[in-house]
């Protein structure tokens, strides 16, 4: 889902390594005699500088994990094999961690970053996930749209219809992930997308058994590299990944479909038995700092809620730019997931298989 | 003398223990109980559902294919290699081998590479006017992926049952008048049936429980009975059904080592 170029890969097995070195070579007393803060993120994720700045500046030892879906992160975190201080899960896996009483509440004086530079409408937005704003600080944001390559389309994409069209079949890219593939076919019908109404989604359901035969590929994270070396005309993709690919290949276009569609949050959380608490509110405080959130965001291109951040970005074209910071206001169709409850859940995945064995 | 062997034995026992006996034991909990603990076969018989059924039916008969291939490629490769002077022999085999050296992930993504639209192998191809291949994203992709990658597996316990033949058998059934023909399908390929059995089982087996290749392949679009596994434990947190199907899987497993253990009763085939 989150990823950035190869060579930066690299770098961040690099620090990871190093971390682990750290670690093994101070044993428990950690590199400054400050403790340690474990931190299990989305895999490319984060600039890795910003990790080694915010070591030098507390030294505080960073332990650094990741993840690659919600859904791997989950079992993980909730079976406590493995302890972790501060985890960046998407807003739907949020409300279900609150449910299960799985995260601590963030005692905001010791983040003052959060509330000064982060700002209030996506506060505003994480309510419906964390109604009361106790337990997440937001990190990154975007929407869900549609890239295609406008020499390989013969008018304008503006429409999930479009990803029904013949036209286009074999040329057609979807996420391979149950809610954002649902999400297309229930906003194309005007759903919403966290309906969990059988008749709702045996309808989506169709619409989706219907396209896959013009569907080139169900993908994740290859959406990128496909569309960027034009394997396909059009794909469903998340829009931190649209300025990326945009950057390597200037005749990708993104748009947010005229139906409507999924405004996504992650967020820093803390877990409840974290560690190292004081030094997740600090690693968390840290990352709300102007400076460090726009390296980030430079590094990552996923849109920042980090208002602070955002007048530091130098190129006006990114500042102002309409992928990475949409005027949400102009949409009157756009949702945030919430967690469906186990029953729910374990409905779309039943759904989703007929669709695949299809 | 006694006691020795065993305290010798005990990092391998241990090791059985934790990474095999263990894992398989929580499998067959998991498999057997529902998300309260309580016993269900439902995880089990949950095979029989149209999606599961269909996953299961498209890798048995993928699986098979795949393995048929295998075994026509490296079976006169096999023969080859065993006439073969031993010099000559230990290099084509490092070659075979030579791949396994890289991470099966890799060689794998190098085939959606090669195979894709405007992939290396269509590159070439247009450059040479010749028409295109479009197989990337459907089971002959998959096909090709699981031999590429197995059929390393079936050389070597073929060559070294061929390897092992007697020369002078082969001499005898000359002598008595048998032509070329009659020495293979009466001497030679029932000799080499250890080899083949266990040839078939190291290819069958892996390519009945593969995922990556069916996702990286298929394009995800083709649902194999491993890659609803994989689904159920990663995506859908659904580790029961996940550990049932599963054991359903083992039943083919269990029913391959009995084959092997029939046919291939020396341990003539065992790989290497």
């Amino acid at each position: 889902m989150k990823r950035m170029n190869r060579s930066n890969k690299v770098l961040l097995g690099s620090v990871m390594l190093l971390a682990a070195v750290g670690m093994t070579g101070c044993g428990s007393s950690g590199s400054g005699g400050n403790g340690q803060v474990i931190v299990y993120n989305w895999g490319e994720y984060i600039d890795p500088e910003t990790i080694e700045m915010f070591e030098e500046e507390t030294g505080i030892e960073v332990v650094y994990d990741e993840f690659e879906t919600n859904e791997i992160m989950y079992p993980k975190v909730e079976s406590g094999a493995a302890s972790y201080d501060v985890v960046c899960p998407s807003d739907y896996m949020i409300s279900k961690m609150i449910e299960g009483d799985m995260l601590a509440e963030i005692n905001f004086e010791n983040i003052p970053n959060a509330k000064k530079n982060i700002g209030a409408q996506y506060f505003e937005q994480a309510k419906g996930f964390d109604p009361e704003n106790k337990y997440s600080v937001p990190y990154c944001w975007g929407t869900v749209g549609i890239l295609y390559n406008k020499t390989m389309v013969e008018e304008p994409i503006t429409s999930w219809a479009q990803l029904w069209d013949e036209k286009y079949a074999d040329n057609i890219l979807m996420q391979d992930s149950v809610r954002d593939a649902f999400m297309v076919a229930e906003k194309l019908h005007g759903f919403s997308m966290n309906t969990t109404d059988p008749q709702e989604l045996e309808i989506a359901k169709n619409s989706l058994i219907d396209q896959k035969p013009l569907v080139q590929a169900y993908v994740i994270d290859q959406v990128r590299d496909k569309m960027i070396g034009g394997e396909a005309a059009i794909g469903v993709i998340y829009s931190g990944e649209a300025i990326y690919t945009q950057r390597e290949n200037p005749d990708l276009e993104y748009v947010i479909p005229e139906e409507g569609t999924n405004v996504w949050i992650d967020s820093w959380v803390i877990l409840k038995d974290a560690p190292n608490k004081e030094n997740a509110e600090k690693f968390i405080d840290f990352m709300c700092r102007g400076d460090v959130a726009v390296k980030n965001f430079e590094y990552i291109t996923y849109s920042t809620p980090n208002d602070a951040a955002r007048e530091l970005i130098e190129d006006d074209d990114i500042r102002n730019s309409e992928i990475a910071f949409p005027d949400l206001s102009k949409y009157d169709n756009l949702e945030t997931f919430v967690y469906l409850g186990e029953e729910g859940d374990a409905l779309y995945n039943e759904l989703w298989k007929e669709v695949k064995s299809n | 003398m006694i006691s020795r062997r065993k305290w010798l034995s005990a990092p391998y026992t241990l090791w059985s223990v934790v990474f095999i006996l263990i894992p398989l034991c929580m499998i067959f909990y998991y498999g057997l109980t529902d998300k309260t603990g309580a016993f269900t076969l439902e995880n089990i018989t949950a095979i029989a559902t149209a999606e599961h059924a269909k996953a299961l039916r498209l890798s048995i008969l993928l699986s098979l294919i795949s393995t048929l291939i295998c075994f026509l490629l490296a079976y006169p490769l096999a023969m080859i290699l065993a006439n073969m002077k031993v010099s000559q022999h230990s290099f084509i085999i490092l070659i075979f081998i030579l791949p396994m050296w890289m991470n099966f992930l890799l060689r794998t993504l190098a085939w959606q590479t090669l195979l894709e639209k405007s992939g290396v192998i269509n590159s070439i191809l247009t450059f040479l006017h010749l028409p295109n291949i479009n197989i990337i994203n459907t089971p002959y992709a998959i096909i090709l992926g699981m031999v590429y990658n197995f059929l390393p597996f079936m050389v070597l316990p073929l060559y070294n049952a061929l390897s092992k033949i007697d020369e002078n058998v082969i001499n005898a059934a000359r002598d008595l008048g048998a032509d070329n023909i009659h020495t293979f399908f009466r001497i030679i390929l029932p000799l080499s049936v250890p080899g083949i059995i266990s040839g078939i089982s190291m290819v069958f087996v892996p390519a009945l429980t593969t995922f990556v290749i069916s996702s990286l392949l298929g394009g995800s679009k083709i649902l194999l009975i491993g890659n609803v596994i994989d689904q159920e434990f990663t995506q859908a947190s659904n580790w029961h059904l996940g550990s049932g199907l599963s054991i359903v899987l083992m039943i083919f497993i269990i029913l391959n080592m009995i084959a092997s253990a029939v046919f291939d009763k020396e341990g003539e085939g065992s790989m290497l």
